[in-house]
């Protein structure tokens, strides 16, 4: 008990000293989670869009395929990027592999089925209530899927933080690609998963702390966002 | 009010429908169905539930197909570039998630006005809805006859030359239902066909020039109001008026 509570002391003191070793984890762990969270986007929300909008042979397959894929295990994840990052993989020539670059790949294709996913929903739901009423405007399909991303700016935005928050959240694929190289590629997670083992608690918890921090402010934006919505009645 | 919505926008009217046949879910909504839309006029479409009014409104403003027959605005199918002319004002308003100045100033820039205009022409037709004091606030926070004046106002925003409206008052209170009526004679005043379904027989004595009934998916009648409220000529009409229940 007492190895604990100095344990958090030591915790607060990393924290509060900016301890430069957390400080790189954690900047580099926000930069490959954003990064991620970025392209995700760019991949995520035409994905989402373009299944939202047309009407296609397999639509329900595609559907279902990107709801299972919100699902998919961070480890599983980790080892196809792998085989595709590894010299024997079709993408082994970049070099990629145990670089930053390689986690936030794989951040990327784990978050971006969520993404995909829910902004299809969120456009799908606008489209459907709108429909009518765009079409009797004159309004063609190009130029709703604007009016509909815009509209519906609230949840999609909910959306990027909850891809955000799986990506930050994330383990197993980025240990994997990641290799949790001191100074080069460790981050939050795979820092904590290490530390603990070494039994170096203080600094896993200062990192848990941080992790814990970061989750609750995403938690608290999206609350944020969603009483902004419903107080501007723009929900 | 300033400026046409699109000045070499093409007419919309006569409206026809010729032949029309709707079938959904095995059922006969439409059937075979010859209408012509003058445009002078209020034209009240009466008849029990699932007589097809709505449906054929609908047809008629090309957003639902028909599974036969056809329908031409002006002698041409109907096309998207043209939509403008048509004013639509649906049973429950559906607004964006934006101001009301902005519900309207969005209509007028899809029917190709220029963007300096838009906003004295959004508050011009805020006005004629009497719902100026609301431009700013975000449209899904007024009340169902407020919202339902900012639709009426956003489809005549455009200067259509016909406007349908699909039972605009069925939810409404006597006070917000009569703020719509008097638009409604406004509008028709100025030249703009209406064609208004109502299942309310007073709203039809103060707002029809013709009443045209519906049964079973087929024009069963249609007269000059008058004639029709003091002796329709079908059965199912006679029974309508009397007030017993018509399936």
């Amino acid at each position: 008990m007492h190895d604990f509570a100095s344990a958090i002391a030591e915790a607060f003191r990393l924290i509060a000293a900016l301890d430069g070793n957390l400080a790189e984890i954690v900047l580099l762990s926000l930069r490959v989670s954003i990064s991620a969270t970025c392209l995700a986007a760019l991949l995520g929300f035409p994905i989402g869009a373009l299944i939202a909008m047309a009407n296609f042979p397999g639509r329900g397959l595609a559907i279902l395929m990107i709801n299972a894929l919100m699902g998919l295990p961070p480890v599983v994840v980790g080892l196809i990027v792998y085989v595709m990052l590894s010299n024997a993989g079709p993408m082994g020539g970049f070099g990629l592999l145990y670089s930053p670059a390689a986690m936030i790949i794989a951040q990327t294709v784990l978050i971006t089925p969520i993404i995909a996913a829910l902004s299809r929903q969120t456009i799908e739901d606008l489209r459907h209530e709108y429909d009518e009423q765009l079409r009797v405007l004159g309004v063609g399909p190009l130029r709703a899927v604007p009016t509909l991303i815009w509209d519906g700016r609230f949840s999609l935005a909910t959306a990027l933080l909850a891809g955000f928050g799986r990506a930050s959240a994330e383990v197993g694929a980025v240990i994997i690609v990641g290799g949790n190289i001191n100074h080069v590629t460790r981050v939050m997670t795979t820092a904590i998963a290490l530390e603990t083992s070494k039994g170096d608690l203080a600094l896993a918890l200062g990192l848990g702390l941080i992790l814990l921090t970061i989750a609750v402010m995403i938690n608290a934006l999206v609350l944020g966002l969603r009483v902004t919505a419903t107080r501007t009645a723009y929900a | 009010m300033g400026g046409a919505a699109s000045s070499d926008t093409a007419a919309i009217l006569p409206i026809r429908g010729e032949g029309l046949t709707v079938d959904r879910g095995g059922r006969r909504i439409l059937d075979a169905l010859d209408v012509e839309i003058g445009g002078r006029g209020t034209l009240v479409l009466m008849g029990p539930n699932g007589a097809g009014k709505s449906v054929l409104v609908r047809v008629l403003a090309g957003l639902v197909r028909p599974t036969a027959g056809r329908v031409t605005w002006a002698g041409a199918p109907p096309d998207r570039r043209r939509a403008p002319r048509l004013g639509f004002v649906f049973q429950r308003p559906v607004h964006l998630r934006r101001s009301a100045l902005a519900n309207v100033t969005y209509a007028l820039a899809v029917a190709g006005i220029p963007k300096p205009q838009r906003v004295k022409q959004a508050h011009a037709a805020l006005a004629r809805g009497r719902i100026a004091h609301l431009a700013q606030a975000p449209a899904r926070v007024l009340s169902g006859g407020e919202q339902q004046l900012l639709s009426l106002a956003r489809a005549l925003a455009t200067e259509p030359e016909i406007l349908f409206l699909d039972e605009p008052t069925s939810a409404l209170d006597p006070a917000a239902t009569t703020a719509i009526e008097v638009l409604l004679a406004e509008v028709r005043a100025q030249g703009v066909g209406i064609v208004l379904i109502t299942h309310d027989l007073g709203q039809a004595r103060r707002l029809a020039d013709e009443v045209a009934f519906l049964h079973r998916g087929r024009l069963v009648e249609r007269t000059p109001r008058d004639q029709f409220l003091a002796q329709p000529r079908s059965p199912e009409a006679q029974a309508f008026v009397r007030g017993e229940i018509v399936l």
